[in-house]
Order: C-alpha cells, then structure tokens, then sequence
C-alpha cells in the first residue's frame, strides 16, 4: 500500500449528502478482475451524458457541462470536499479504487458510511471526518477562491487551509501507523499467527462444528 | 456488573487479541465469497506467495453475473454472452480451482445468491462470525451470527489470515412490538425501521432486531429484516437465537448432527442479549402502526405507507433534505403530493437476496393466482434465491401460477437488483422491485427503482400501478365468503 504523509492538493465539491456507492462507480464497471483503471468511470453517471460502459474508450463520450469536477478550475484536484454519509451502499472497494485511480488522495466530509471509510484506508486514500459547520466552511471558501489548496498533515493530524490556517482531526492510531508507512495489514496480522493458532484449536475443542467442512 | 448483549457475546466468543491500539482481532468462521468482490484479492494472495488460511472456512458461488434467462443459462459459463461478465464467472472458477476452495457452480444444486444459499444449506449456523465482500452479508445474523459485508482488501485479509481487525461496534437495539397487521411483511417492518432512523442511523453500531413482532416473524422473515440493516447504515444485524431458529437450522445439510447437535444446541441457548445488557441507543415501533411501505426517492429511507402521499419539498424545513426530496422526485419523475397508489409501473421484479426465498415467492404466487398481469407492465420476473428455491417452488407449481399470470420465471441470480446481467431497467422506466436499494440507476440507466414486499409487487404487477395489498386481500376474503353462502 502506498503510504501518505503529507499532502497539497487542489480541492473539489461533490456537493451532496448520502453520495451512495452506486453513483460513485456504477455496477457495469464492478466486472473488470483488476484493481486499477477505474478513474475514468468515476461518477460515471453525474460526469458524462450518455450511458457508460465497460471498456469504453471514454475520451469521446460527451461530458456533462455542469458536473464540477468536468470544469477547467476543478482539475487535477486530488482532495474531495463532500457531504454527510458519504460512500453509503454497498462495500465494494471499487469506490475507493476509483477515487484512488482518479487522483484523489483525500476526502473530507462530517460523515462517511462505515465500510466505504474502512475501505479508504486500505488504500492509501484518507478520509477525513471535520464538523459540518467546518465543512461547510470549506465548501464556501472552495467556491469563493479559484484553485483553492488544502494541506493534509497525517502526523500531525491536521487539514490547513489557503491562509494558513489549521483544523485538527481526528484519526484511529492504527489507520495512521499503517497509512504513514504503507504498511500491509496482512502481514501484521500474520505477526500474531501463534495467538490465532492458539485461539483456533481451544475453540475447535468447544464448538467444533464451526470447522465442519462444507460440500 | 450489567449483562451483555448478544453482539457483545459474539464478538467476545470471537476475539483473538486486543490490540492496544484499541483494535481487535476477531476470527471469522465462515467467508462466502463471489464473483464480483473476489477477484482482486486471490490476485493478492498470488502476489504475496500467500495460501488461504483455512480453505474449509470458505464457500464460493456466482451470483451476481448469472443470466436469469433460461435459454442463455443453459449454456454455463461458457454461455454467457456478456463477456466481461463470463470472464469474472471464469475467474472465480479459475481461482477455485487453483486454491482448491469449495464452489457451487453456475448450473449446480448448490448454487444461489450467496445470501441465500449460506442459511439454507446450513453453511451459515447460529454463533458464527460470517463475513463476504458484500454489504448484504448482515442477513446471515438472522440465524443469531455476527455476520459483516467487508470490501476485497478485508477478503484478502480474512483468506489469508483467518482475522478481522475490527473495532467494536456500538450496541442498538430496534424493538417492534405488537401484532403486525394481515398484508404487512417482514419487508415493511423493514422499511419502516429505515424510514424511522434514516439511512445513516445505524452507522458505527450493530442492530438487535427485537420484541414481539419480531419473534413472531419466521426465519426467512427475520432474515429479510436483517439483510436491510445495511440500508439503515449498520455493518450487522442480528435476531436472537430462540426455538423458531433452531427449528430452522435443523437438519440442514451442513448443519451439526446427532451429538454434535445437541452440544450445539446448549451453546447457541446462549445467544441472546441478557436481560440487564445496556444498548447505546433503543428504537422502537409499534407493530400495530406499521403499513405495508413503498419507496418513492432514491433512498432507502424514502418511504411512505401505501395510503400516504409522495411529500412535498416545500413542507420540509431542513435544507438539505429539501434538496434531497427535490432531486429524488425529479429523477423518479414524480410530483409532490401525488398519490403512491397512482404511480404507474413498467416492469416488476420479484427476487434478491432480500426477498426470493420460498416464503416469499409463495406470498406473490398468493396475490397473482387466476390474475393477469395488466396490460401496461412490460415485464414481471420472478427470480428464485437459489436452485434450492426453485426446486422447491416448481413441486409447489408456484412457477405455472407465475407463467399462468403473464409473469416470467427465471434462474437464480442476482439478476434486476443491480442489473449487472441481462436484467435492466430502461431510462425512466418505473419498477415495483423487492430488492433493498433504490439508488439512481441501481436497476439499469436512468431506471426508477420502487422497493416493497413480494406481495405488494405482484399486486402492483396486476394493477399496472401500486395498490394496498390489504384490500385486495379483504376483497378476495368477501369472494370467498360470498362464494360460501
Ligand atoms: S441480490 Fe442484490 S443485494 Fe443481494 S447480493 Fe445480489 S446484488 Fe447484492
């Protein structure tokens, strides 16, 4: 997994609440066996006119003119601004992998739904839970200013906005070890091979049932 | 010092170790795994020289890429015509085989939506910790498990390690008590639950689904209710064990048997919330309040009652809800204050994980018996669960009821709960579904998604529009009596 540290980038609206999993990548794309590629179907729905399909080449579909992230100022940016319950729907990762894929490296909103906020950690993008009057702050100042930055600290914890101004935010300190080294949560996990070793056998003798083979 | 709750015994019959980071390890029993969510992670374990922890813990099927439709079914894998869905239904017969997991296969017995499959084959049993990568695993807690939807990183973890690293959740218990009404289902508790608590109401906690009505429902019941926990935000939902589940895991064919069985039962006689356990937050409903629900928005939490009105924007204070409702009713093309009962349907889909299980389709087959389907619904699908459902309903005859009325009676698969074979909905169409999301273009391009129970659907399929269940049962009760005198 790729780490994060710090990171500026230029920030971005998806101005609405409860932006489910589906509008985020829509299932036709959730067929590819890969990880990667999934950027240019990112909201498929809301950015382009037409329908989308898998495979597609997607440079000549016609772009919707009023979707933000289609508008000249709006790219390149790599931290989403967005709304409360954020990623709701269902958990595939593919939402993650295609902000990812997209360029995004973080998204702030005053709420995410659980798994898609799981998820983002997996993959070395950031989601970022700040107050709601914060965020909308931010989402004020973003339509205000043209090529508006946002700072991301991960160690310190902290967003810092064009002035220099700081917010602090919270993050789990197990997430934030393992995103500011890249860690492989697998191979952590397999650190502790005795105790699960240890923990399946007592168990086997209780309720051996559960490893009842199937078929 | 005060009881647990039955999540609380789960997760502590489940921990591995407590990290002091406030994170746990907690062993998974069982993993289900599918075509969609399953690819990238065997790659993963390729990569990294890794091997399945314990194989026997997982169970695979393709669900979610299956043609429905017979004639395109009947060629396996190799039939499907959709190629980018055949090489996903390869793949995960590919990695099957290379990492030797057990699978049901596209055209075998065994196979079904992976929802419905795992309780009916008693691969999924009372007390387990049951996960896939899909959200909709929350319906597995009906038996009395902790079962999650993780995302494809936490499939790769939990293949190759055996472990979630979870940290508890909250405890909420929903209690409905009361009488349900005659007409009002599982799915309509359901429904009203999420309309009452929104669709970000659970987040960060795991749901108790309890009290009288609740009890009263029966597995399959409890198993549609939990499956929609998700759309109320929680990762799990679970019902007590009690004497309705154990009647309902017995005899299943993976389930334990002779001594084993009864050892298994003393232990799951523990699976309930004592009765001093403290819940971080209570909701409850009254049974007796509940209508039969349908979906106007795009959101689970868009529901209204049969009898109610689509809402109107400007009656809401709240900004952002208001600018919710309006966009909601624009895409559904519906206007504020019209009557739920006159909105018009183009197609029906009765099936999915959360209802295409036998009692499901026998409640449709119920309210279509001797009716056609009107005129101006294109299409009527009714998609078992399974192949186990199937068999079932054809000894029944549901399926000449379903032809007999116009509707069309297909294979098991995942099919029109989110399109992702064959099974769409046309830009703009209306669709009476029983699946669990109404997200825009869930069901096909611009499709418009209306979610209620297996008996509103055929009702609606019927009418050409939505009708209250209830009355239509009341009138068939005053044929029967008037035929009696
Ligand atoms: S039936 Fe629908 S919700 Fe259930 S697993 Fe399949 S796609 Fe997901």
């Amino acid at each position: 997994m790729k780490a994060f540290t710090q990171h500026k980038g230029l920030a971005a609206p998806m101005d609405r609440a409860n932006v489910d999993t589906d509008l985020i990548i829509p299932k036709q794309f959730l067929k590819s066996i890969k990880r990667t590629g999934f950027g240019p179907n990112l909201f498929d729905e809301l950015r382009y006119l037409d329908e989308g399909f898998p495979g597609q080449d997607c440079s000549d579909r016609p772009l919707n003119p009023e979707f933000p992230l289609n508008l000249p100022h709006y790219q390149g940016a790599s931290v989403l601004l967005a709304r409360e319950n954020f990623g709701c729907g269902s958990s595939r990762e593919h939402a993650p992998w295609a902000l990812d894929d997209f360029g995004f490296r973080a998204v702030i909103a005053p709420s995410f739904a659980d798994i898609f906020f799981n998820n983002c950690f997996k993959n070395g993008l950031l989601p970022i839970v700040l107050e709601e009057e914060v965020v909308d702050q931010l989402f004020e100042e973003m339509y205000a200013q043209q090529g508006y930055e946002l700072t991301i600290d991960l160690e310190k914890q902290q967003v810092i906005k064009p002035n220099g101004e700081t917010i602090g935010f919270e993050v789990d300190a197990f997430r934030k070890h393992c995103l500011l080294n890249g860690l492989d949560d697998i191979g952590l996990t397999l650190e502790d091979a005795d105790d699960i070793r240890a923990y399946e056998a007592k168990r086997r003798e209780q309720a051996p049932w559960l490893f009842d083979a199937v078929k | 010092m005060a009881g647990q709750t039955l999540y609380d015994k789960l997760w502590q019959d489940h921990l591995v170790k407590s990290r002091e980071d406030g994170t746990a390890l907690i062993y998974i029993d069982r993993h289900l795994i599918h075509e969609v969510t399953s690819p990238q992670a065997f790659e993963g374990l390729r990569l990294a020289g890794r091997k399945p922890w314990r194989k026997d813990s997982l169970v695979a099927t393709p669900d979610h890429n299956v043609p429905s439709e017979a004639g395109e079914r009947a060629g396996g894998v190799e039939g499907i015509r959709d190629q980018v869905s055949r090489i996903q239904v390869q793949t995960l017969d590919e990695n099957c085989r290379d990492f030797d997991v057990v699978q049901f296969g596209i055209n075998e017995p065994g196979q079904g939506i992976v929802h419905v499959i795992g309780p009916e084959t008693g691969a999924t049993l009372p007390g387990m910790t049951v996960v896939c990568g899909d959200s909709h695993t929350s319906t597995h807690g009906a038996l009395g498990a902790l079962a999650h939807g993780i995302g494809t990183s936490e499939v790769e973890h939990v293949m190759a390690t055996q472990c979630l690293i979870q940290k508890k959740m909250k405890n909420m218990l929903v209690r409905v008590d009361g009488e349900l009404g005659p007409g009002v289902t599982a799915k309509d508790v359901v429904l009203a639950i999420i309309g009452k608590i929104g669709t970000a109401g659970g987040t960060g906690y795991a749901i108790e689904f309890g009290g009288s009505a609740i009890r009263s429902l029966s597995m399959e019941g409890r198993m549609t209710v939990c499956n929609m926990a998700i759309e109320a935000g929680a990762r799990a939902g679970m019902v007590a064990v009690d004497q309705v589940t154990l009647d309902y895991v017995k005899d299943k064919p993976y389930a334990p048997k002779g001594a084993q069985w009864d050892k298994a039962v003393e232990a799951w006689s523990q699976l309930h919330s004592d009765d001093d356990a403290v819940f971080d937050a209570v909701v409850e409903l009254r049974a007796e309040e509940i209508e039969p629900q349908v979906s106007w928005g795009t959101s689970p939490e868009m529901v209204a009652p049969v009898s109610a009105n689509v809402p109107d924007p400007a009656a809401e204070t709240d900004t952002t809800k208001r600018t919710g409702i309006e966009r909601a009713l624009e895409y559904m093309g519906l206007t504020a204050g019209q009557k739920i009962t006159d909105i018009q349907l183009d197609r029906v889909f009765i099936g999915s994980c959360t209802n295409s299980r036998i009692e499901d389709l026998r409640a449709a087959a119920a309210v279509a018996k001797g009716h056609k389907k009107a005129e101006s619904v294109k299409q009527v699908l009714i998609v078992p669960g399974s192949q186990a459902v199937k068999a079932q309903a054809e000894k029944e005859g549901l399926h000449k009821v379903f032809i007999e009325a116009g509707f069309e009676w297909r294979e098991p698969s995942c099919s029109m709960c989110l399109a992702m074979n064959a099974d769409k909905l046309g830009a703009g169409e209306h669709c009476a579904s029983t699946s669990n999301r109404n997200f825009e273009g869930r069901q096909g391009y611009g499709g418009r998604t209306h979610l209620v129970s297996p008996s509103m659907a055929a009702a609606a399929a019927i009418a050409g529009h939505f009708v209250d269940v209830r009355e239509l049962q009341r009138d068939a009760a005053l044929t029967a009596e008037e035929m009696q005198q």
